[in-house]
Order: structure tokens, then C-alpha cells, then sequence
């Protein structure tokens, strides 16, 4: 069994081909992985029967010679996305019971390829958060281990989606990133995950956090089943006004192109106060990779860097409070009772949102009120220009950019923070791309000393994803990151 | 500008969020903490900048003005906590 987990993706989809294995077999496997691994809970519903049903489908296309580009290939999913019959919660307690009728265009998309749906994938509450410890389900745990043997979290908010596939449950996952929600879980778990472009893959039928920053995308255990995988999810779709028609580039080709002649840029802001120095070594690290397979490093400079974060900390809580608004107890999800229909709004949204999302909406709801908005939304959509302008501006010399993915390695379980500004610092080197729109790669490329991943972080132009899997291969090659976590299915190897 | 129980009070209430006195005064402290820190942008020059809402570069997308949905009564009640008839089901608001 531990073999059939072992296999990547493309590796999978050879085997199944030549018929080596069948898909029943590799998703018995990964239901199998998914039971051994329970304890991360990285999954909040698994769809055991439906997964089988799906995979013996798999079979026969793949007997008559009709395979897609996923066939067979078990995938797990967020729970931010819609899946029709299936559960969908966005991990709150408010979209208890919550069973769509409708998929959403992403997961159609994959299902339409071949994929095989393993279950629904733990997260922070409507995506709110960098630890995955806000879920109405509980905290998903990281399948990596210190010395110490501490729990420790998996990022966030896509959390149970980095964390299935670093542990061997998922061959695949989606997950989605408002401020850094695929990147720092893939850093913090050691596979590999992108963010699109903005507009790369339809936002139809995902819960909504942050409308004009969140995109879908997906975590992998290697770069090449990366690119197989963005190529099946992403897609033009008239149900998303904000979907692009631009034509997706051949990622696959990409991920072996090699980096000769490449210009990268280093952003010599991304340099912060308390950074862990292994995480600057691995940076340059990085950086002599790339050298050496011949691309031309260039320090550039974003100077407007460190005013993403409070920037972004008004943009997403004010869309957030008007996406959130829907949730008011009369058309899904749960209800309390009160003798008023305001009551009843007041009750249910009280009883029904976690800590984390009701200060974010009332953060929202404040700088959007009368009097304060101009003085924090106007101003904060005008420094949002601003950053915008300086990639606009540095991507007018080079092809991509290498920076960390995080300033630390994963940290433990329940760690406590008074400040709910510390949290937000996970999110430094990944916010500024999702507020100019840009595409963004986290790959595994070191260990700390104590044996922790850590991630490089790719920014490339708008709808040039292809650069990114040209990087992303070049460091996956270089740094050989075959170290694999502690609590995985079928025991470390 | 900082928040107090007062103003905690009515953006609870702007956003339908039942908030109990005793945690007004602690929710006031954490909106602080995040608002003082969010106040950095005040040393950023942005006279003459645009604000910036969307970046996806393309004009919104324009579709024949037809009805292409609905019939779908059952399915559109399907998670509603209370119907009938097909309706939603909420409490009382004519007198």
C-alpha cells in the first residue's frame, strides 16, 4: 500500500495508463491512508462510497481509452468549496448542515478530468486565519515534528489541505489564498502550492472571504503534478465576471524549461526585523540555485512593502463584512430563534461565528461606516495602488521574483498570542501578490535544524505561471527535498 | 481614532452581531490593537492616487439581458431553516 502512496501524481497517472494499478486500488489506498491518519484531522468528511463509485468510473474510461488529465487520481477537497450533496461548511458552525446543490466550477472542473473526491478538507473558519486553528472542527495538525514531538499547526487557513497531502491522504488538494492561505500551509507542511493570477480559476461556488483577493489553487507533492493540476482547474467561466479569458500556458513543458537566461528579482524589503536567520540562508541558498542553472539575479526594490499588511488588514475584513452579511439565518445554514427578525439576524450571527471572523467583520463594518471610510477603505485601496505600481515597475526588468514564503518554520498548537497582529505576520511575504493580483508558488527547499520545512516563495507577472514552474522545477531539482514527515501514512521513509 | 464600548456597541449592531456588555469593553481593546497598527498608512503620501478595487485589467463582461436560471423553487429552499409554501419562514415583521 505504501507504494501506491509513494507515487506522484504524474507517476499515478502512467501506472493507471498501462494499468500497473487500477484506480480502485489507489483510492482504496488513500481512504486507507486517510483512517490511519485521522488524528491530524485534516479531514471534516470523507466521502468514502462516492470516492470508490467515482474511481471504478475512472477504471472504465481509462479502459476504453477515454482517460482525462486526472483520471484516478484521488483528490481531497477545502471545505470552502461547494460540492453538490455533499456537506460544505467553510468550517462554521453557521453553515451547519449546509448541503449545496450545485458544484462549484473548480471542482467540476477536476471531477470533469477524472479526479476522484476523497472528502472535504479541514480550514480556518471562511478562511480566516494562518494556523487552521479557528475551524469550528478543531485544529488540523501538521504531519511534521520537532524534536520536541509537539503538535504543531499546519498553516492556514488552508490547513487540512496541506496537511493531507504532506501526509499521504491526498494525492492532491485544493485549497484557496485571500492573503497567503495556499502558500504558508504548503511552506509549513513541505509540498508545493500555488496561487493563480487573479482571475485564473472561477470563484463560482467557493465560499466568499475577500472577493478581489481570493483565487483557488492547488497543493501537490511536487511541482510537475502541480502544473497537472493547475491545467485541469483553471478555466474561463461566465458565472465569474472577474474570470479571465487569457489562454493558460503549457505548465507542464514549463516545469523542465530550465531558468537560463531568466532574470529574478530580490526584493531587498523582504528583508524583516526577527526573520529567522535559517530562513534568510535559505533564501540565499535559493538565490545560488538559480545562479547556477543560469539565470541573472537582480536586487530590486518594492518600496511600498510593508504597508501590504495594514493595507490588506482594511481590504479583506471590508469585503469580508459585506460577503459575510449573507449569512443571517433565513435562506442556510443555522438559526436561533429571537421574537424579532433583527433578533433573530443578531442571535444567529452571534451563536453562529467564531471569535476570529466576528472581529474581522466588526473591523469591516467599522472602516466602511460613515466617517471613517475614506480615512481607512479610500486610503487603503490607494495604497493597494501603490504596491501595485511597484511590481508593475520591477516587472518591467525581470521574469520573477524569489523571496521566503514565511518568516518561520510551523510552530506549536494552541500557542498563545494576546496581539491578534502577531498572527497576521505569517502572512508578510505572501499578502503583497494577492493584492496586485499576481501569481505566487511556495516550494519546499530546506529543512530548519530541527527539522522543520521550509518554503521559497516565487512571485511572477500576471497570467505568466509558466515562469513560476520554471523556478519552481529548478528549486525542487536543486534542493532534492525527500525528507518526509513523521506522521505520514505508511510510516516515514 | 479609537474605538470605546460605545462605538463597539453600534458596530455590533450595524453588523447584526449579538455582542454582550461584558464583552464590549475586551473587543473594544482587540479592535485597538489591530486599528492602531492598521494607522501606519497615514505616513504613506497617496494624494493624486487612484484607489485601486480590481485588478483583474479587463472592462466587467456584458450578457444578453434574458432570463437564463430559476424554475428551481425546491432546490433554492432545499437548506432554508424554515419554509413554506415555498417561501422562507421569518419571524414576525408587520405588526
Amino acid at each position: 500500500m505504501s507504494d501506491l502512496l509513494s507515487l506522484s501524481a504524474v507517476e499515478a497517472r502512467v501506472a493507471l495508463d498501462k494499468k500497473d494499478i487500477s484506480a480502485v486500488e489507489l483510492t482504496t489506498a488513500y481512504l486507507a491512508a486517510a483512517d490511519e491518519t485521522a488524528a491530524l484531522n485534516n479531514y471534516v468528511a470523507r466521502t468514502a462510497d462516492q470516492a470508490l463509485a467515482m474511481a471504478a468510473e475512472s477504471d472504465k474510461r481509462i479502459a476504453d481509452g477515454k482517460a482525462g488529465l486526472l483520471e484516478g487520481v484521488p483528490i481531497g477537497v477545502k471545505d470552502l468549496f461547494c460540492t453538490k450533496g455533499v456537506a460544505s461548511t467553510a468550517c462554521s458552525r453557521i453553515l451547519d448542515g449546509f448541503v449545496p446543490r450545485y458544484e462549484s466550477t473548480v471542482t467540476a472542473n477536476l471531477w470533469a478530468a477524472g479526479g476522484v473526491m476523497l472528502g472535504k478538507l479541514n480550514c480556518d473558519e471562511f478562511a480566516m486565519g494562518s494556523a487552521n486553528e479557528t475551524s469550528a472542527f478543531g485544529a488540523a495538525i501538521n504531519p511534521w515534528q520537532g524534536p520536541d514531538k509537539l503538535d504543531l499547526v499546519p498553516g492556514g487557513s488552508s490547513g487540512g489541505s496541506a496537511s493531507a497531502v504532506a501526509a499521504r491522504s491526498a494525492l492532491m488538494a485544493t485549497g484557496t489564498d485571500t492573503g497567503g492561505s495556499i502558500r504558508q500551509p504548503a511552506a509549513f507542511c513541505g509540498v508545493v502550492g500555488l496561487k493563480p493570477t487573479y482571475g485564473r480559476c472561477s470563484r463560482w461556488g467557493i465560499v466568499a472571504f475577500a472577493s478581489s483577493l481570493d483565487q483557488a489553487g492547488p497543493f501537490t507533492r511536487t511541482v510537475a503534478d502541480n502544473a497537472l493540476m493547475m491545467t485541469a482547474m483553471a478555466s474561463h467561466d461566465p458565472k465569474d465576471s472577474t474570470s479571465s479569458a487569457v489562454p493558460l500556458q503549457d505548465l507542464a513543458a514549463a516545469v523542465t524549461a530550465g531558468v537560463k537566461g531568466m532574470k529574478i528579482g530580490v526584493p531587498k524589503e523582504y528583508v524583516m526585523d526577527g526573520m529567522d536567520g535559517e530562513v534568510t540562508a535559505l533564501w540565499q541558498q535559493g538565490q545560488a540555485w538559480l545562479q547556477a542553472a543560469g539565470a541573472e539575479l537582480v536586487e530590486v526594490s518594492l518600496p511600498h512593502t510593508k504597508y501590504a499588511l495594514p493595507a490588506y488588514y482594511i481590504i479583506a475584513p471590508a469585503e469580508a463584512s459585506s460577503n459575510l452579511a449573507r449569512y443571517d439565518g433565513v435562506r442556510y445554514g443555522s438559526r436561533v430563534e429571537a421574537d424579532s427578525l433583527d433578533g433573530m439576524y443578531e442571535a444567529t450571527r452571534a451563536a453562529g461565528f467564531g471569535d476570529e471572523v466576528q472581529r474581522r467583520i466588526m473591523i469591516g463594518t467599522y472602516v466602511l461606516s460613515a466617517g471613517y471610510y475614506d480615512a481607512y477603505y479610500i486610503k487603503a485601496q490607494k495604497v493597494r495602488r501603490l504596491i501595485k505600481n511597484d511590481f508593475d515597475s520591477v516587472f518591467e526588468t525581470v521574469d520573477a521574483l524569489i523571496t521566503p514564503a514565511t518568516p518561520t518554520a510551523a510552530f506549536p498548537v494552541g500557542r498563545k498570542i494576546d496581539d491578534p497582529v502577531t498572527n497576521f505576520l505569517n502572512d508578510v511575504f505572501t499578502v503583497p501578490a494577492n493584492l496586485a493580483g499576481l501569481p505566487g508558488m511556495s516550494v519546499p527547499a530546506g529543512l530548519t535544524k530541527d527539522g522543520l520545512p521550509l518554503g521559497l516563495q516565487i512571485v511572477g507577472k500576471a497570467f505568466d505561471e509558466a515562469s513560476l514552474y520554471r523556478v519552481g522545477g529548478v528549486i525542487e531539482a536543486a534542493a532534492n527535498f525527500t525528507t518526509t514527515p513523521a506522521r505520514m501514512a505508511g510510516g516515514a521513509s | 481614532m479609537s474605538v470605546d464600548k460605545t462605538t463597539v456597541a453600534k458596530i455590533a449592531r450595524l453588523a447584526r452581531i449579538a455582542v454582550p456588555d461584558e464583552r464590549q469593553g475586551p473587543l473594544a481593546d482587540e479592535l485597538n490593537a489591530i486599528l492602531d497598527w492598521i494607522a501606519e498608512l497615514d505616513e504613506v503620501k497617496t494624494d493624486h492616487v487612484e484607489p485601486l478595487a480590481s485588478v483583474t485589467g479587463h472592462a466587467l463582461p456584458m450578457r444578453d439581458d434574458v432570463v437564463n436560471d430559476g424554475g428551481c423553487v425546491d432546490d433554492v429552499l432545499a437548506n432554508a431553516p424554515e419554509s413554506a409554501s415555498g417561501f422562507f419562514v421569518v419571524p414576525k415583521v408587520v405588526e
